[in-house]
């Protein structure tokens, strides 16, 4: 790695480090979007399995380029701008959706110092990133001209916004026990404690101190990716496909390359906060990228049971699951979590 | 010229630029969308000057959470276009004279003898610091009593507009949450044992009429 900074410090001179970043960008961003298309190869796998099918098997073997073919045919399909619609708005919208996605990734620790931008206030920028990408579907919904998109764009908001609330005040838990808002230093601070000492990191993380506030996290989470069982923005029964209905070609498949890449966002950001980032669960394993994957691909996989296991939440139910119970639920355990720190009984220090 | 410097400048162009875009689109939506973007890049130049707690709650509370209220709010409604655009030239006298006392206003508090904003340098415990954990230091310990004041000066404003603008309809409908959650099953659903088989009566009909039936199919 050294000698290879030492090479292009030699070739480029003072761009070097503008181009060292887009190397690095490259080598986040490609990865994700190869995970993205397998994640929706897998999606259909596993919910065909459950289902008592056997999912996409026609194009290559067991029918893993059906997500390359999937692409190839997105890309090669004509984007319609529907003629009453805001042009300048129906264009930036799937891009004001996949940017925030996509960017929150720079902060994301994938091991010890493996991370793009080692930020002190990483925690803030990923909620704020998250609060952005709300733009996209808003302006998607607006600017079709179209009832069945406004609806599910209104819907989609209100549900996103909600959610947010509840997933912040988990996060400030999660914060005011590693009295840090780095991410990296989030991670380290679940290694040390008791159960860590004795070798079994997996008791020392944080879900198990701040268990209601991971569930509330990695639930939100799934309703803040607008997933089933929250999926009323989309509600292919009632409104057609929600926001997007207008859309085709690339344009719609960026909307979908933002559903998966916040929900493979979602899956690592509770690994990190709750399960413990890239620490190995017991003492005598190294610790490693491995195991962040490992536990973002179980959460992944928990992502596609819900979505073949539930039925779709009524909307009224939602927005009652959000504000009166999730939000009422996470204050209170701020305040059990403030009252735990400075109790003889604290466990972080 | 430093790349920082530079940076500044492309930003304070975009922030101008997408400024003067808020006043001047003749869509509210579009003027919305402006905002956003000058929000956020006013969140960049204050990273620039390395606030980077209040950047990224300039972000998080404006861009992620007014605005989108805003934006509701302006889809909504059925605006007429050129009612918007009529007295332009009437309150522009009135609306200069603002903008001149604010540009004063900024001059002299960072440019003037009094403030001394600029030329105080940083203490240097201060530049290496995570500022976000400073603000929460001096917001929690020396300004908890105004903070606290701030605080319920807000809730009160929030209750204020709710009952401001909250009319209560008379026929509003209502879930009984304790109800649906105390349902069971049999409350809505009966099973009904029946045989696979329905039991045929001894039919002795024509076969003719069957054969007349399908061939009407």
């Amino acid at each position: 790695m050294d000698a290879m900074i030492q090479v292009g410090q030699n070739l480029f001179g003072a761009a070097w480090p503008l181009i060292w970043s887009v190397l690095k960008i490259v080598a986040i961003v490609a990865p994700l979007l190869l995970a993205v298309a397998y994640l929706t190869y897998f999606e259909r796998k596993v919910i065909g399995y459950m289902q008592i099918r056997i999912g996409p098997n026609r194009v290559g073997p067991w029918g893993l380029l059906q997500p390359i073919a999937d692409g190839v045919k997105l890309l090669l399909k004509e984007s319609i701008v529907p003629t009453v619609a805001s042009k300048g708005l129906f264009i930036l919208a799937p891009v004001l959706s996949i940017a925030p996605a996509l960017v929150a990734w720079a902060v994301i620790p994938f091991a010890d110092g493996l991370v793009l931008a080692d930020i002190d206030a990483g925690l803030l920028f990923v909620l704020a990133l998250s609060s952005v990408g709300i733009y996209g579907v808003i302006l998607a919904g607006w600017s079709s001209n179209s009832k069945y998109a406004f609806l599910g764009a209104m819907r989609c908001a209100a549900q996103m916004v909600s959610y947010e609330i509840a997933m912040g005040f988990a996060l400030v838990c999660v914060l005011m026990v590693s009295q840090s808002l780095n991410l990296s230093d989030i991670v380290n601070g679940q290694g040390k404690g008791l159960f860590a000492d004795f070798g079994v990191g997996i008791l020392s993380w944080n879900w198990l101190p701040l268990f209601p506030m991971f569930l509330v996290y990695f639930i939100s989470g799934v309703a803040e990716t607008n997933r089933a069982p929250f999926d009323v923005a989309e509600g292919e029964s009632e409104i057609v496909a929600g926001f997007h209905v207008d859309y085709s070609g690339f344009a719609f498949a960026l909307f979908f390359l933002a559903e998966y890449a916040n929900m493979i966002l979602i899956s690592i950001l509770t690994a990190i906060m709750f399960l413990g980032g890239w620490l190995s669960p017991v003492g005598f394993l190294p610790d490693g990228f491995f195991w962040l994957a490992v536990k973002a691909s179980a959460l992944l996989f928990c992502f596609l049971w819900f979505r073949a296991t539930f039925p779709r939440y009524r909307y009224d139910q939602i927005m009652r699951l959000g504000w009166k119970v999730f939000i009422p639920l996470t204050i209170i355990w701020l305040v059990v979590t403030g009252v735990w720190l400075i109790s003889p009984l604290n466990i972080w220090n | 010229m430093e790349f920082k410097l530079i940076l500044f400048y492309v930003l304070s162009a975009i922030l101008v630029g997408s400024s003067l875009g808020v006043i001047t689109s003749r869509n509210p939506v579009n003027a919305a969308m402006f905002l956003v973007l000058s929000f956020f890049t006013a969140g960049a130049v204050w990273m620039l000057a390395q606030a980077e707690f209040l950047a990224i709650v300039l972000i998080l509370v404006y861009v992620g959470a007014v605005m989108v209220l805003f934006l509701f709010v302006v889809m909504m409604l059925d605006i007429n276009f050129d009612r918007l655009r009529q007295g332009f030239w009437s309150y522009l006298p009135l609306g200069a004279l603002i903008g001149i006392l604010m540009i004063l206003e900024m001059s002299i508090v960072l440019g003037g003898q009094y403030f001394q904003v600029l030329d105080t340098p940083l203490p240097p415990e201060l530049a290496n610091s995570s500022n976000t954990k400073d603000l929460g230091l001096l917001l929690y310990t020396q300004y908890t009593y105004p903070d606290q004041v701030a605080a319920a000066i807000l809730l009160v404003a929030i209750i204020a507009a709710i009952i401001l603008t909250y009319r209560g309809r008379k026929d509003t409908k209502r879930q009984v949450i304790a109800d649906q959650v105390a349902v069971k099953a049999a409350d809505r659903l009966r099973v009904v044992k029946m045989d696979a088989v329905k039991p045929q009566p001894a039919v002795t009909a024509a076969p003719e009429s069957e054969a007349g039936d399908g061939a009407a199919k």
